[in-house]
């Protein structure tokens, strides 16, 4: 026997056409599902009370897997096959993930998306992702005893289209349709903003286990708008495990330890982390794999001292995202605490003392995102009346193209609301041109190469004309779910040509393993090339730099027979740059450099000189 | 999704023939159960005069049942109230669902409103959909 819940008045759905729908909080560190029973948001807990899926799955020999609490107290035994945290490497390359040295994993480097080596194969952290998403599908068809109609999957606001697209991917793998993606800061205020229903302008901070957000929003009628957002894809509460490990290490003066310690450290680390929220000291002890005690007390001024870095690194993107929204902290009516490692008492001070206020934390920090989540699930599944709030979202970085001279022209600018569109005209520029190449970028810095690029189409058979004649429209169009698909239009003919902006790593699927087979066979060729390229735009710097230098001051401060041997020194890393030998280019670099030592103290003397010739000794202020 | 997932009642697994299908009790009433649940679903909602019962004509087996929030009554409507909340049934749907308890109950992981309806003589095997 089916068991019914009261719906809204005039929404009683037919026998058998339920539409159960959840929010999913896929976090860093812990997953939870949530859903709209009764009218009420609640989070879904596992057959043991649970509400908290860590979000760590281990790989066994076999193909099967372990997801959640089982895996990650086991995860000391099994380091390189339990995978923590695999949100921080969603949509990215092995050169985004700083800390990839210090982490237990093989990474295999891949276009797009780094992957790691399990003992039951190699796992992208989709597929790890998706493990966990399975798990809490499971449980949510469980305990609503029926199919899911669809899930509200939430990201942190700073994930770009790669990061957001793995996340749909993942979804997809774990056969659940994604009503749509939200932005964890919006989540929460939709879990607040329902509840408490006052007007105004909210920040919203979130501290999860890998990430750091904070949102400004804006409340009115019930209706939100994300006026700006910024953060830190690479800072959370495992950061604050980290400084703890480090620290045991000091004191214990260990450089290093094995994996399995290491794994075994970074729980103890996080227990005294947790134990410091309501006690004053917490005393750490454990047992090396070299039998070596660790015992060692901390005291919460002791944690604040290691922690006072990492809580500042977090207001600086509370002062940028007030300032990109045009606003003072002053303006700020309350301030929403997300995120578990928000419950750190020097944070919540920290923040309180920015902002000038208590920060809220009435509902739990841990389920505020699932719970918003779970109530935007249950409107866009069609169990609420839609216009009784409407949700605005914003581009977390500015969408453009490249045009000449490798500089990029922005189309739609970050923290505009979506659903967007915007339109710009280009033209040919030179005359009977008959294509034009269009490569889609993201990001807010000024040149191609410093962005990201997302992807490149042309259009072709545009008419001959002269340079200028042609007008071509190119449309940029951001859906719900932030993601993006450009259209180039010539107006005269009427010619089209379209790209889905599959961002760098969302390609088809037979895409993805032709492009993986090849990087497994050119993998030692992309490292090397790599190499290459920046040993030599480092000589290129450098003969710049003194050819430069003798060009100004080569004359007054060299005799003849060192600036020749100066300029020897120039020509051979010139002649080495033509080849493509990385060693040799280096021992000529260091040659240079070590030839113009004496030139360059010469100059710092000179220019010192200058500075100080005509002021008194005590006008310098030595 | 849809009707098709379940067909027309068969065998024993639909043998959910309940009670005399002819009563002379022609109220719905809740179990305490289900008023406490009520109750506080209402007051977390924050409105609601209380709920409204129905029957529509739909699904598989012929008719299904309605539960939803009553924001307004309709003047036709008969009111009954159970352990202090109100429940409000419109004179047609009475006819199928008179002498019903409304219970709440958990089965496992999964919790909800169950129709006690002693005029039941069929229902399709998840009892989603029934008839009289």
């Amino acid at each position: 026997m089916a068991l019914l819940q009261i719906a809204e008045p005039g929404l009683s759905t037919a026998p058998h056409q339920h539409r159960l729908a959840v929010g999913i909080d896929l976090g860093t560190t812990n997953s939870l599902v949530a859903t709209v029973r009764n009218g009420i948001s609640v989070v879904l807990n596992d057959e043991h009370g649970r509400p908290l899926l860590p979000s760590v799955v281990r790989y066994h020999p076999d193909g099967s897997t372990t997801v959640g609490c089982e895996a990650q107290s086991r995860a000391s035994e099994d380091p390189h096959n339990t995978i923590i945290s695999a949100k921080r490497f969603m949509g990215r390359g092995i050169k985004d993930i700083p800390d990839a040295a210090t982490l237990p994993y093989h990474f295999v480097d891949a276009p797009g998306m780094v992957q790691i080596k399990t003992v039951a194969g190699v796992k992208s952290p989709v597929e790890v992702s998706a493990e966990v998403l399975k798990v809490l599908k499971d449980r949510a068809e469980i305990a609503l005893g029926g199919e899911l109609t669809g899930a509200v999957i939430t990201v942190p606001a700073y994930f770009d289209d790669a990061q957001r697209q793995a996340t749909k991917d993942a979804a997809r793998l774990a056969g659940l349709s994604v009503l749509r993606l939200l932005n964890e800061p919006t989540a929460a205020a939709i879990a607040y903003g329902l509840d408490n229903a006052s007007e105004g302008i909210y920040a919203v901070y979130d501290l999860g286990g890998g990430t750091f957000d904070v949102s400004i929003l804006k409340l009115t009628k019930g209706v939100f708008e994300v006026l700006s957002t910024n953060g830190d894809s690479a800072l959370g509460g495992d950061d604050f495990d980290r400084r703890i490990y480090c620290w045991m290490l000091d004191e214990s003066a260990l450089h290093t330890v094995g994996d399995h310690d290491k794994a075994m450290l970074m729980a103890k680390a996080r227990e005294a982390k947790e134990h410091l929220t309501d006690h004053p000291e917490v005393q750490i002890t454990a047992v090396l794999a070299t039998g070596q005690l660790i015992d060692f007390k901390l005291t919460e001024a002791k944690f604040n001292e290691l922690a006072v870095s990492l809580v500042n690194k977090t207001l600086a993107p509370c002062r940028k995202a007030l300032r990109d929204a045009g606003l003072q902290t002053g303006d700020i009516k309350g301030v929403v605490m997300v995120g578990g490692s928000t419950r750190v008492p020097r944070i919540q001070a920290a923040v309180g003392e920015f902002f000038g206020q208590t920060p809220l934390t009435n509902l739990d920090p841990d389920k505020v995102v699932a719970l918003g989540a779970a109530i935007q699930a249950n409107v866009l599944a069609g169990n609420k009346r839609e216009d009784d709030w409407l949700l605005l979202d914003v581009v977390p970085l500015s969408l453009g193209l490249e045009t000449m001279g490798g500089l990029v022209e922005k189309v739609i600018p970050r923290n505009s609301t979506i659903p967007v569109a915007r339109g710009q005209d280009f033209t040919t520029y030179k005359d009977g041109q008959t294509a034009m190449s269009i490569h889609v970028l993201q990001g807010e810095r000024e040149l191609v190469s410093d962005c990201r690029s997302l992807a490149r189409f042309a259009l072709r058979g545009i008419p001959p004309m002269v340079a200028g004649a042609a007008r071509i429209r190119v449309t940029f169009q951001v859906d719900a779910d932030g993601l993006l698909s450009v259209t180039a239009r010539e107006t005269g003919t009427g010619i089209e040509s379209h790209i889905e902006v599959k961002p760098s790593y969302g390609l088809s699927d037979d895409e993805v393993a032709r492009m993986l087979q090849e990087s497994y066979a050119h993998a030692r060729e992309d490292v090397d090339a790599r190499q290459l390229a920046e040993i030599k735009v480092d000589a290129q710097r450098l003969i710049d730099a003194s050819v430069a230098a003798l060009a100004e001051d080569g004359a007054a401060l060299l005799q003849a027979d060192e600036r020749a041997a100066v300029e020897a020194l120039i020509t051979n890393l010139d002649s080495q740059l033509q080849g493509h030998d990385p060693a040799a280019i280096k021992r000529a670099t260091e040659a240079l450099n070590r030839g113009t030592a004496e030139f360059a103290a010469r100059r710092m003397d000179a220019s010192v000189k200058r500075a100080l010739a005509g002021h008194k000794i005590d006008e310098i202020g030595m | 999704m849809g009707a098709d997932t379940c067909s027309a009642p068969q065998g024993d697994a639909t043998e959910l023939t309940m009670g005399p299908a002819v009563t002379a009790d022609a109220s719905v009433t809740l179990s305490e159960r289900a008023a406490n649940h009520i109750r506080n679903f209402l007051a977390k909602r924050g409105s609601g005069l209380g709920i409204k019962l129905g029957v529509r004509t739909s699904g598989c087996s012929g008719m299904a049942y309605k539960l939803e929030f009553a924001d307004s009554v309709d003047p036709e409507d008969i009111q009954f109230e159970s352990f202090g909340v109100k429940v409000f049934v419109d004179p047609k749907s009475l006819s199928y669902l008179a002498g019903t308890e409304l219970d709440f109950v958990r089965e496992g992981l999964n919790e909800g409103f169950k129709f006690n309806n002693p005029n039941v003589k069929n229902a399709c095997g998840c009892g989603e959909s029934f008839n009289v």
